[in-house]
């Protein structure tokens, strides 16, 4: 029993990371129909940011997180001015390819630049473990955990209270009938795909100090947020937030008690599953496919 | 083919196959063969994402099955089952017949795959994909006991050729590897060739151009999915088999994403679609590292080859070949204008 608290609380803190990320994926496949293959290298840009911050330019971690979160919103608003603005967003094959060029592009910067040992980003926090009774928690898990949890709250109310959310809920729904309301629709684009590039590079960062970053640390984020995003519906943002938890409580357990040495395959069993009982997603109505 | 296409078809095989009588340089030898190889694999993904257009990104998986099935049949294998206490032995079977198996078991995973997939479309589609090649990465590190995982499958016996009669003739000379690739990708070229200009092709092209057209005046659409998949699973497992008994050592990096990558990038700035395609964006993907080699670090080459299919992309959308048709076509046009307009009409939309 306290071994299931343990897994229980571990997967919670992965879980509200996990949720991070696919909602930024979900909220760019929503809104603008394009399936970002480039997610997990913006991830694995917060990663970076938060190391060099740290370890070269000697600033303090939490600094670290904003700066990620800037680097997350500078990237993402450029690669959509640059290579999808004027693109036919309908041709979704294409834009794919794109993105997965787009992806080439920053891991391999990403080598360039660092090299390819895995870098640790030191812990703020003392490393003498939280204990009550059996249950234990590092400090830093705790950390992520309550961060993720005010970010999701964020967005959260970003997305439904605010006038800008408004105009993204809007064009979510139909873009033309935004247009002819008045939204601006290319410049919600950008600040959509700004918005989900941050969400990832914070989630890349906030596990900085608690795995390691590396240049591959982007093709299983990429995964995992596909993974995700299939398991609460395409476009589905509370889907995604869902199947963040749900995920990463699948993982830890599977590795808890059936073998750890398939935890990341596990997530792909999921999509596959999913993909034969409900391909439209765990969490969706029926949606039109194929 | 018309007549003139069916001589210059020739004529370029032709040119390859004296190539190493001219130029027996191993090295050289080594670097076109795998060129080849990878030539193989970007013609059957070509079939499903030319011609059907569905864009699969898990295609390296049915080359990583021929690859791992090819070399597990030759070596033989001595599993328990999943756990179970039943054993599962397979005696070392000969080369070419590991070979065939590959092939085989590769197609069979293209049906079970089709059963998934076709379910979903676009973006769905390319997801289950991938995510039957991470699996498969998966399996091929984790069950250790079948695949050595991590460490490895070593010693994989070089390729034999069987021929009724004389039995079998083994291929181990660097000329002789390179003979057999180029008559295995010639082999895939032609199969796929035929299938496209046959019934089934026409059927492929209409359910790309408009599935619910298609599926409106009957086609069976699931059906010519399922036979596409089916075919390009086996050429590329033909492919993953001729890989691993020339490399002679396989890891579950074949698995690996990259290639998967590698392959979609050929067949784009090649020309999705066309015959040719794969062949020139395989030719240029697969020497191009060869020439750029210790002139660029390899991180900078894929930085160019990202860059150069976004290019691709938004300038050339169809890939080379078309471009390069529409150019011949325009200077023909130019020069005279009443011919150049029937030979257009003469000329094959793909």
């Amino acid at each position: 029993m306290d071994q299931f608290l343990q897994h229980l609380l571990n997967g919670l803190v992965l879980g509200a990371t996990y949720a991070l990320l696919g909602i930024g994926l979900t909220l760019i496949f929503g809104i603008m129909r394009v399936v970002n293959f480039a997610h997990g290298e913006l991830y694995a840009l917060g990663g970076y940011v938060a190391y060099a911050a740290v370890s070269v330019f000697d600033l303090n971690y939490f600094g670290s997180l904003i700066l990620a979160a800037i680097a997350g919103l500078v990237m993402g608003a450029l690669i959509e001015y640059v290579l999808l603005r004027r693109r036919d967003l309908g041709s979704i094959d294409e834009v794919m390819l794109i993105m997965i060029g787009t992806m080439l592009i920053m891991q391999n910067t990403e080598l360039l630049a660092w090299g390819g040992v895995a870098k640790a980003v030191p812990s703020p926090f003392s490393q003498e473990p939280l204990v009550w009774g059996e249950v234990s928690v590092s400090p830093i898990r705790l950390f992520v955990l309550c961060t993720a949890l005010v970010l999701l709250g964020v967005f959260y109310l970003l997305i439904e209270r605010s006038r800008f959310g408004l105009a993204m809920r809007a064009t979510f729904q139909d873009r033309d009938a935004a247009r002819i309301v008045g939204v601006d629709v290319s410049r919600i684009y950008t600040a959509t795909f700004a918005l989900g590039s941050c969400l990832a590079a914070v989630a890349g960062a906030l596990l900085a100090p608690v795995f390691v970053v590396s240049p591959t640390m982007g093709d299983l984020a990429n995964l995992k947020a596909f993974a995700i995003v299939i398991l609460g519906g395409l476009g589905n943002l509370a889907g995604a937030a869902l199947g963040g938890f749900a995920l990463a409580l699948v993982e830890e357990f599977g590795a808890g008690y059936i073998s750890t040495a398939y935890r990341d395959a596990i997530g792909f069993l999921v999509i596959l599953l999913v993909m034969i009982v409900r391909p439209q997603g765990l969490f969706t109505g029926k949606e039109r496919i194929g | 083919m018309s007549r003139q296409k069916q001589l210059g078809f020739v004529a370029c095989v032709g040119a390859l196959a004296v190539l190493p009588l001219l130029w027996p340089d191993p090295y050289m030898l080594s670097v076109v063969a795998s060129c080849g190889i990878f030539i193989i694999a970007a013609i059957s993904l070509n079939l499903l994402l030319g011609f059907t257009g569905q864009l699969s990104l898990g295609h390296v998986a049915f080359f990583g099955i021929g690859a791992y099935t090819s070399a597990l049949m030759s070596l033989g294998f001595d599993v328990d089952l999943l756990g179970t206490g039943t054993p599962w032995v397979v005696a070392p079977k000969p080369v070419w017949l590991a070979f065939a198996s590959g092939i085989l078991v590769a197609g069979l995973f293209g049906w079970l795959v089709s059963r998934i997939a076709f379910r979903v479309r676009g973006a769905y589609f390319v997801i289950v994909t991938i995510s039957f090649a991470q699996v498969m990465r998966m399996v091929a590190l984790n069950w250790v006991d079948l695949t050595e995982g991590p460490m490895a499958l070593n010693n994989i016996p070089p390729l034999t050729l069987w021929l009724p009669g004389t039995g079998t003739l083994p291929i181990a000379t660097k000329a002789s590897i390179y003979w057999l690739v180029l008559a295995a990708a010639v082999a895939a070229y032609l199969l796929v060739a035929a299938l496209v200009t046959s019934r089934l092709g026409r059927a492929m092209i209409a359910l790309r151009e408009n599935e619910t057209l298609a599926r409106s005046i009957g086609i069976d659409v699931t059906r010519f999915l399922r036979i596409a998949a089916v075919g390009a699973a086996g050429i590329a497992g033909a492919a993953g088999g001729l890989y691993a008994h020339t490399v002679r050592i396989i890891d579950p990096d074949v698995f690996m994403f990259m290639f998967t990558v590698t392959m979609v990038i050929m067949v784009i700035v090649g020309g999705k679609g066309t015959l040719a395609g794969p062949v020139i964006g395989g030719l240029l993907f697969g020497l191009l590292p060869e020439v750029l080699r210790g002139v660029l670090a390899p991180e900078v080459q894929w930085i160019i080859y990202g860059a150069l299919m976004i290019l691709v992309l938004i300038f050339l959308p169809k890939g080379i070949v078309p471009a390069a048709g529409a150019l011949k076509r325009r200077v023909a046009a130019r020069r005279t204008p009443r011919v150049a307009h029937v030979s257009a009409a003469e000329s094959e939309p793909a």
